[in-house]
């Protein structure tokens, strides 16, 4: 798939809730504004004024160390006005509900709110009561559109093409967002998606996604040409879903033994942060020959530029 | 009372109780009671002085008896008291309410109980049927007095929105609701297993994000207490059950033990597609299920299995509702709308209107052993008068309800309550 750069292509969405609202031809848009920003993110001057004059306001219910500086950084090399809100220090503290929020941040007109909240659909909710873009940062565990577009730009910068390949999805699935965005972008791109993850961490009915679902970890990644691994969502966890992380370890975290059943030249990827020894092995984790992960934070910047970016207009 | 006779003639009188479906007439006596009912009251056997109603077109049933009703008295007056209840009530030709025990504090003793019929007596215009819990606090532990509760009035024991977890507990109330002949209304969910849970498990709860419910959560007790009942059937009742796998189980067991089964009408009219992008006014419990478990709970009406159908009216106020999905309160008001959206199992052709009827009067009324939901020749004259094809739409703004938390915002209904009288009164005329 080339990526087509046809400028004439408008989003027809005025918030970026989910891959699964999007067409297409705006996933390969976004995608192809991304690509235009990553050579400017190398550069030596990397300030535009694309955004300037623009309010940006950074609402994270939950803490991130990537998204968040991400997103900040985004912002700024755009040239736009970025708050940063500290929910701890907030009025969200003494109980103000996420409506009343919204609607006080409303009335200091950003042009943008980026949002990231645990409960799903926090975002769907704060876009009905504002008049700005809103960018869902992550929303429980229903969707992260922003992380799955950076890792179609990773995969696309070393693959050329999305369509045709065999991406392996592995591990906490039932509480990651970071996999239901994947997995509608990665299908609607026309890969081939399998799902490994153990049953107690699979969500009910997701063969009705169109994707193939493994409780064998060495029967999924079987000739796949990228196997993304999922952060243990250990807080998320309330009651028995595992016996120890040590046996997680031995029948789902990436080991090289195991990265042997993909195809030689298989990338590995993680959408941070990594619980090293638990979902995956320490020296492959930063193995420059197997391991993307430090390109797919590289690209998420380019990414939320060029969301914010179209969306902000 | 000073009231004069009162004559309805030509109407299409459904009272299942005694099995009458025909063109009649009604007549109240001064006293409020039914003194003549059917098509033996005519133009020709009235006196010709008295003025009558000429209903034709018109159907008239008996009162509605709405088994599962969030009464917020006492501690949630301000999402919906006995007055506001009542007005709702009537608006929706419900005339009777069985109110759910889970209060602050909770129904659970003697003087409780006193308090909420002094309440009820003073401000209710319908009857109110109050339920106590099983436990003491619902907390699922220790047993209350059940002989002394209902020698008080209680009509049902329940732990409303909770289910007796324990079986050994389970095992007890039900040999003691034995002893004292109580009705045992189960509200059917192992907890453990619903543990987060906010929407039935399946697609659309993997879409959104939000945990599911599975439904065997709701079969394993239902499940449970219907084997216990095999060592001693006391009377027991399933308050609302929600999925194809029920049925199913209580096809099998129908011919074993003795029991009942209720359905709320949001079960029977929607389904979890429903809940689009996070509509917080369908988080239900339990939850809405698929078409398929929908489906399977019309049919379980048709065949018998399913005897009442409840408004399961849980009003919310707007702060408990404008939250995300996980954070907001759970149920939907329905008094007003009940039977009209009831009634649309009738329009469209899958359930019989005098079974629809059936459901929601003379049924709940022989599982309470209360004398309500009928037109018998002596009884309180509790009834409605029914445009059956009258077309409304639901506004919220509308509602008489407190709290105006209706699953049903924006739906066209067809069929509306046109008067309701309690004890011959007529307390609402629609206008």
């Amino acid at each position: 798939m080339a990526i087509n750069s046809n400028k004439a292509i408008k989003i027809n969405q005025k918030h970026l809730l989910g891959i699964q609202d999007l067409k297409i031809s705006e996933i390969k848009y976004i995608l192809s504004e991304a690509q235009q920003f990553i050579e400017l993110n190398r550069s030596k001057n990397k300030k535009l004024n694309i955004l300037k004059g623009k309010t940006q306001i950074n609402l994270f219910f939950e803490p991130s160390t990537r998204t968040q500086s991400s997103f900040e950084l985004a912002g700024k090399r755009l040239g736009a006005d970025v708050m940063s809100m500290n929910i701890t220090n907030s009025a969200i503290k003494k109980g103000e509900t996420l409506i009343d929020t919204a609607m006080t941040l409303n009335a200091m007109h950003p042009d943008i709110i980026v949002i990231r909240h645990q409960d799903s659909g926090a975002c769907n909710l704060l876009s009905q009561k504002v008049n700005c873009a809103v960018l869902n940062a992550g929303d429980g565990r229903r969707e992260h559109p922003t992380q799955a577009l950076l890792d179609a730009l990773t995969i696309m910068n070393r693959k050329k093409n999305i369509e045709g390949l065999k991406i392996a999805i592995c591990g906490d699935i039932l509480h990651s967002r970071v996999a239901r965005s994947n997995i509608y972008l990665l299908t609607m791109l026309g890969a081939e998606v399998n799902i490994i993850g153990p049953s107690n961490l699979l969500p009910k009915d997701l063969e009705k996604f169109g994707v193939n679902i493994f409780t064998d970890m060495t029967k999924g990644v079987k000739d796949c040409d990228i196997v993304m691994m999922l952060r243990l969502q250990n807080e998320r966890m309330t009651s028995s879903y595992l016996s120890s992380n040590r046996e997680y370890y031995e029948y789902y975290g990436l080991t090289p033994d195991k990265l042997k059943y993909a195809k030689s030249d298989a990338l590995v990827m993680h959408p941070g942060p990594m619980n090293r020894g638990i979902e995956i092995d320490t020296m492959l984790a930063d193995d420059i020959n197997k391991s993307v992960i430090k390109e797919q934070v590289e690209l998420g910047v380019a990414v939320r530029m060029a969301c914010l970016k179209i969306f902000c207009n | 009372m000073t009231n004069k006779k009162k004559y309805f003639l030509n109407a299409q009188i459904i009272d299942p109780c005694n099995s009458i479906n025909e063109i009649g007439g009604l007549i109240i006596s001064e006293e409020g009671k039914i003194e003549a009912s059917g098509k033996r009251v005519n133009k020709n056997n009235i006196p010709s002085r008295e003025a009558f109603v000429d209903l034709s077109g018109k159907h008239i049933i008996p009162g509605i008896v709405d088994m599962r009703v969030f009464g917020g008295e006492p501690g949630y007056e301000y999402k919906e008291n006995y007055r506001s209840l009542s007005e709702a009530a009537l608006s929706g030709g419900v005339t009777s309410v069985v109110t759910m025990p889970n209060t602050k504090p909770v129904i659970d003793s003697v003087s409780i109980v006193d308090f909420i019929q002094r309440r009820s007596r003073d401000k209710s215009k319908i009857n109110i049927f109050p339920t106590a819990t099983l436990t003491k606090n619902a907390e699922g532990t220790n047993m209350c007095e059940f002989g002394l509760l209902k020698n008080k009035g209680i009509v049902g024991f329940t732990d409303g929105i909770k289910s007796i977890q324990s079986s050994r507990v389970m095992s007890r109330i039900i040999k003691s609701a034995y002893d004292f002949d109580c009705l045992v209304m189960q509200h059917a969910e192992d907890h453990e297993l619903s543990k987060n849970g906010m929407l039935n498990d399946g697609i659309i709860s993997t879409k959104l994000g939000i945990p599911g419910i599975t439904d065997l959560a709701e079969k394993i007790i239902i499940e449970r207490d219907l084997t216990l009942l095999e060592d001693i059937n006391c009377r027991y009742h399933i308050s609302q059950i929600s999925s194809k796998k029920s049925i199913d189980l209580i096809d099998y067991k129908k011919n074993i033990v003795n029991f009942t089964t209720g359905v709320s009408i949001n079960n029977l009219a929607l389904n979890e597609n429903d809940i689009g992008e996070f509509r917080t006014f369908l988080k239900l419990s339990p939850p809405l299920r698929t078409e398929d478990d929908r489906l399977s709970l019309i049919n379980g009406i048709n065949k018998n299995l399913i005897d009442v159908i409840v408004s399961d009216h849980k009003p919310e106020d707007e702060e408990s509702k404008r939250l995300t999905f996980s954070q907001a309160a759970t149920g939907a008001s329905g008094i007003e709308t009940f039977l009209s959206l009831a009634l649309e199992q009738f329009h469209n052709g899958s359930i019989k209107l005098e079974k629809i009827i059936e459901l929601i009067t003379h049924n709940p009324a022989k599982i309470l052993n209360i004398n309500k939901g009928n037109l018998s020749i002596g009884t309180d004259a509790d009834f409605c008068i029914l445009d059956i094809n009258k077309p409304w739409v639901v506004k919220k703004e509308k509602l008489l309800t407190k709290s105006k938390n209706t699953s049903i915002e924006d739906r066209k209904l067809q069929g509306k309550v046109l008067n309701t009288f309690v004890k011959g009164q007529e307390l609402f005329k629609f206008k």
